[in-house]
């Protein structure tokens, strides 16, 4: 990808709470436009890194400069030119949603004489418009994230920071959250944005895996799921998978076992032989209904995999 | 600064305040129901003390005297009692704080000694309230003797003119009638003030940490001085509403004397108003829970005023250390400015000390309060 100018510059960033380390060392940039995703199991440190990067949380040694500007030197001046949606909802419910808007224009410092312009966009994107005058404590959630995004946004940011922000919200809804960050993304908003959800990922340009405080792979989606995962990868159904899964484990050549839904996902070195072997030991079991095939590893696979690998005290962290 | 941040603060809280019931019923009705509840309870006055009579004569004269008890206002009209031990058992039971054991021989020895002598026994468990109730047994006896002096003397044909050589003309300035009242309501008025202010702010922004919306209110460019001015502004009119509420009630009311101008009122009220808002801003944005937060104002604000600030006990008779510490005390100033305008009519020029004191307080609590708040969630 083509960043001539990054909006974010992270190096060898730590945080840490007394003993415990929520950040370790991690670095990465971020370019104009971009759309980066910080993809981790909870508590990995997604959430400390951007409030890290929004200057919530002091960091306790390296160094991030947002929008140019170092966050420890001078945090007021980049608070001016992020927006953040914090992972729990955080608007005033007891306001309505334009005394909402208005609340965080004012605030910002949108002039007076854009702040109506700024409003009717915010409630054009946020598809609110005949919502004005509604308590945000009536709203359901996806309107509600459509609402916190149209405040962070109303001082027009260069970057953006979203901690989960689809979190509780119906998929269309998170369909249509999406699309908006892709718009603002084609503006120009460099977009941060954490998540769980394994097809979110998909939808940003680069992906940051984040386990233990660690940065342990980044990259395109296509990338991430081009790497080796440690072998090939076979698609199992069966009809008993609590007890085949046992049985699985102990075969030669089976690397891994995980649960995916009703079929299972075993990592071997050679699909093509072990799903053999697979079969024929399910068989003498009495197992029966069993199906194999090689899969391409999704998304998930090459997760499940990182976060598996990079807990192992002796194996290295992925790149 | 920008003024339009703090616009959207002020306007932010003003609609909250004015949505949540809880916020409203704490600046309004909670003076309301102080003033009255203080008004009335606190009252240094003693009147209608209950009293018992052990006649051992039950002569015109003894009886005389007990009339003289009934006929004062601050006595109701002695009990009679049968013996000695039922009048002690009525000062045990709490029943009356005062006996007067007339003996028998008491008209008698008036008349053939030209004195006599009256027991009288106090309930001393009230040392203050004994002391005025003895006080005041002293003065009716003193009248009734009086009494008896002149009729001897219109008896014997002298002048009913009788001659005191010195004579005291004392005049009571600022209060004539010596009504505790006049002095007591304006410190229930700043106490009031105290306990008001600094709850109506104490939730200010520990309700914003338990809602969960401070969290992106750190993420802003607002500035820790914008947000305490702006959260400020809209709680120092409610507060001034207040005040009105109570000045109102004690001059409306209970009829307290205003002889001062409303413009020294006003000025000083808002100092004062500044130093407990700011007392309330600072105990919220440490405490971080609204209960919590809102306690410790309670206590930070009611004990120093109710205690130290000259309100229920005067300032100069308390030992050297504890007069030292009612410096530290802002109401101790207000205290002494409201009973000064009240019932002085004071000007500001006569109260430039206690005001500049209270200025130089509301200056550092501003400043300690502006700065005491972390754009930080570490």
């Amino acid at each position: 990808m083509d960043r001539p100018e990054p909006s974010i510059v992270v190096d060898k960033l730590c945080k840490r709470f007394g003993s415990f380390t929520a950040l370790d060392g991690v670095s990465f940039d971020v370019g104009r436009g971009e759309i980066m995703g910080f993809l981790g199991p909870n508590g990995a440190g997604k959430s400390t890194l951007i409030r890290v990067l929004c200057g919530l949380l002091r960091p306790t040694s390296g160094r991030a400069v947002v929008a140019g500007i170092d966050i420890t030197i001078d945090p007021e001046a980049v608070r001016r030119r992020i927006g953040y949606m914090s992972q729990k909802f955080s608007l005033y419910n007891d306001l309505t949603v334009v005394e909402n808007l208005r609340f965080f224009g004012g605030i910002y410092g949108v002039s007076s004489d854009m702040i109506e312009e700024r409003i009717r966009f915010a409630l054009d994107m946020a598809g609110l418009q005949h919502r004005e005058t509604a308590l945000v404590s009536t709203l359901a959630g996806g309107w509600k994230q459509r609402l916190a995004l149209g405040c962070a946004i109303l001082h027009k940011p260069a970057i953006l920071f979203l901690d989960e922000p689809t979190s509780g919200v119906d998929p269309s809804s998170r369909r249509r959250f999406w699309d908006l960050i892709h718009n603002l993304s084609a503006d120009g908003v460099s977009v941060l944005v954490s998540t769980h959800y394994m097809d979110e990922a998909e939808y940003c340009m680069r992906i940051a895996m984040i386990e233990s405080g660690r940065l342990i792979a980044l990259g395109t989606p296509h990338n991430l799921k081009q790497q080796s995962i440690g072998g090939e990868l076979i698609e199992l159904e069966c009809e008993n998978i609590g007890d085949s899964i046992d049985l699985i484990a102990r075969i030669p050549g089976v690397r891994d076992v995980a649960v995916f839904g009703n079929t299972l996902h075993i990592l071997v070195e050679n699909a093509e032989q072990t799903a053999k072997v697979v079969c024929a030991g399910l068989a003498e079991h009495g197992l029966s209904g069993v199906h194999a095939r090689q899969i391409a590893p999704t998304m998930e696979d090459m997760f499940v995999h990182l976060v598996r690998t990079s807990r192992k005290p002796s194996s290295g962290a992925a790149p | 600064m920008n003024i339009r941040r703090i616009a959207a603060i002020a306007r932010k809280e003003s609609l909250q305040v004015i949505r949540d019931p809880r916020s409203l019923m704490i600046a309004l009705l909670l003076p309301l129901m102080q003033m009255f509840m203080l008004g009335y309870g606190v009252n240094l006055d003693v009147q209608h003390i209950p009293l018992c009579a052990f006649d051992q004569e039950g002569s015109q004269q003894s009886q005389d005297l007990l009339k003289h008890f009934s006929a004062s206002r601050y006595f109701e009209a002695p009990k009679m009692t049968a013996n000695m031990g039922d009048a002690a058992h009525r000062i045990d039971d709490s029943v009356c704080r005062l006996a007067i054991v007339i003996p028998s021989g008491f008209s008698r020895s008036l008349a053939d000694q030209g004195a006599a002598t009256v027991q009288i026994l106090v309930d001393g468990t009230d040392s203050n309230t004994a002391n005025i109730a003895a006080n005041y047994a002293r003065v009716v006896v003193g009248e009734f003797s009086r009494d008896v002096q002149l009729k001897a003397i219109q008896r014997q044909g002298g002048q009913t003119q009788t001659l005191t050589p010195v004579d005291v003309q004392a005049r009571v300035w600022f209060n004539e009638d010596l009504e505790s009242r006049y002095f007591i309501i304006p410190g229930v008025v700043a106490l009031v003030m105290a306990i008001v202010g600094a709850q109506l702010t104490s939730l200010t922004i520990a309700r914003e940490w338990e809602r969960g919306t401070m969290e992106l209110l750190v993420s802003t460019p607002v500035k820790p001085m914008e947000l305490m001015l702006g959260k400020l502004l809209p709680y120092f009119v409610l507060g001034m509403v207040d005040a009105v509420i109570c000045l109102a009630l004690a001059v409306g009311w209970f009829e307290v004397p205003f002889r001062g101008t409303l413009l020294t009122l006003f000025f000083t009220t808002s100092l004062f108003l500044i130093v407990v808002l700011c007392i309330g801003y600072y105990v919220s944005v440490s405490i971080r829970s609204q209960v919590g937060a809102s306690q410790i104002a309670l206590i930070l604000t009611m004990l120093p005023t109710t205690l130290l600030s000259g309100f229920s006990f005067p300032i100069d008779q308390m030992p050297m250390l504890v007069r030292g510490v009612t410096y530290l005390v802002s109401a101790r100033y207000y205290v002494t400015i409201l009973k000064a305008v009240f019932l002085k009519g004071a000007t500001i020029s006569e109260l430039a000390v206690p005001m500049a004191c209270l200025a130089v307080y509301a200056i550092v609590l501003v400043v300690l309060a502006g700065r005491a708040f972390r754009k930080t969630l570490d």
